[in-house]
């Protein structure tokens, strides 16, 4: 390159003001969405709050209070107050006389696209799994979402066994997935043609869960007793 | 020969058809065929982008002066991201079934090329309300492109549009166009459309400059 071209190159900008052009942005953006998030995240958090209360109620439809608790073993359940997020929480339902109606239980497990998160109620009387709800999935529009709208697969949950063994330490019968139109006894769940891994995951997911919380809530039911 | 100097409604006016970001230019191919599966997720996942798109074009052109061009690129990403994480917020505290629709791609916004070379492109050598224009034609481009495809896919393959049935019970759904394949199917039937339509109105033009040149020689 010759002389005359080098000097007619523009002067390349100085380092200062490509800090500042980037510090400047930097510090802009920071506060765009320090802001932002500021505004919504009470929103946010209603809605999230909402969306579990509609979901506590439509897993629990005779329920018309709910009261969070807290596992804390090995002493039992305790009332939670206040913040409802966190770990090992469940969602007493209690009828207009403050009668227990059954507990809510959150569950999560991998689905075919994401994590599913679900909500299921467990009714004591009828020892089963009597709603639930999707709360979080990312299944395939059109196919694996039908887990949240099928209503041959939802009727499966309408009355799902997940009643106790002997030994008051596991479900007598484990919930099994099973092919569309095959299911022959209470504690199977009946598949969808189409959305066999998402059915088969929500089948997972219940199992699982009710084998972890369904002997610890009948071993402990009299810590709900108490109602609101 | 000086061009004639565009006016801020050209600027507009070709983002939605001759210079259309999908039909035309096949940019932001990711979020176009994963997130047109349904009419409102390719309606809503449009107007996210729009957004994006317009205040990312006001803020590179207000600071297209105050860039450096070495450091523009890093800048500009960052502008954009800032904007997608806005997105993100707002959508989460306006409806939370929406936000679970869209999922990961309203993240996926920021390496959408389509945004990035508007900033490059154009927010970066002109002035503001040209940019907004530029930003605003392309953002309603892009978003009705998408409805198009959303909404061949919905109805073929779910029966329905905007979720009300169209159909009688016994209209076979084509499951397919809710696949990831239907988003090729319907992008590339589109596309065709779009290029016989150019096609037509190039012959049109041909024939007409034809006659033209002919009555002269006459």
């Amino acid at each position: 390159m010759s002389h005359a071209e080098l000097a007619s190159r523009p002067a390349p900008p100085s380092t200062w003001h490509m800090y500042r052009a980037m510090v400047g942005v930097g510090v802009f953006c920071g506060l765009l969405i320090v802001s932002v998030y500021q505004v919504t995240l009470p929103v946010i958090e209603r809605n999230k709050a909402e969306a579990l209360q509609e979901a506590i109620f439509h897993v629990l439809p005779n329920a018309s209070t709910s009261t969070t608790y807290r596992l804390d073993e090995p002493n039992g359940f305790k009332v939670l107050e206040g913040e409802s997020h966190g770990e090992q929480l469940v969602y007493a339902g209690y009828d207009a006389n403050e009668e227990l109606v059954g507990l809510a239980v959150e569950a999560r497990g991998m689905g075919y696209q994401d994590v599913i998160g679900l909500i299921y109620g467990y009714s004591f009387a009828e020892e089963a799994i009597v709603g639930i709800q999707v709360l979080e999935s990312k299944e395939t529009p059109g196919l694996g979402d039908k887990i949240e709208t099928d209503p041959a697969f939802l009727q499966n949950f309408e009355r799902l066994d997940v009643s106790l063994a002997d030994n008051l330490s596991e479900l007598a019968n484990p919930i099994v997935p099973v092919k569309h139109g095959e299911k022959t006894h209470p504690w199977e769940v009946d598949g969808i043609t189409g959305a066999t891994i998402s059915s088969v995951a929500i089948a997972n997911i219940l199992d699982r869960s009710a084998q972890y919380w369904v002997p610890r809530i009948r071993n402990n039911l009299r810590d709900f007793q108490g109602g609101e | 020969m000086a061009t004639p100097t565009k006016s801020s409604t050209d600027e507009f006016i070709k983002g939605l058809w001759k210079d259309n970001p999908v039909f035309v230019q096949v940019l932001g191919m990711c979020p176009v065929l994963a997130v047109s599966n349904t009419a409102m997720n390719a309606l809503a996942m449009g107007l996210a982008t729009a957004f994006v798109l317009v205040m990312s074009n006001i803020v590179v052109s207000s600071l297209r002066s105050f860039i450096p061009k070495q450091v523009r690129i890093a800048t500009y990403i960052l502008i954009i991201a800032t904007f997608v994480t806005v997105v993100d917020y707002v959508i989460q505290a306006i409806s939370l079934d929406l936000y679970k629709a869209l999922g990961a791609f309203i993240s996926l916004i920021v390496v959408n090329c389509l945004i990035l070379g508007r900033a490059e492109a154009f927010a970066s050598k002109n002035t503001v309300a040209r940019s907004v224009m530029d930003g605003l034609g392309m953002g309603v481009g892009f978003a009705f492109a998408l409805f198009c495809l959303g909404a061949v896919r919905e109805i073929l393959g779910n029966g329905t549009l905007f979720e009300a049935a169209l159909f009688h019970d016994s209209f076979q759904n084509w499951v397919v166009m809710i696949l990831p394949s239907g988003g090729f199917f319907s992008l590339a039937a589109w596309l065709l459309l779009f290029n016989w339509l150019e096609q037509r109105k190039a012959k049109k033009d041909e024939k007409a400059t034809l006659a033209l040149s002919e009555e002269a020689a006459q």
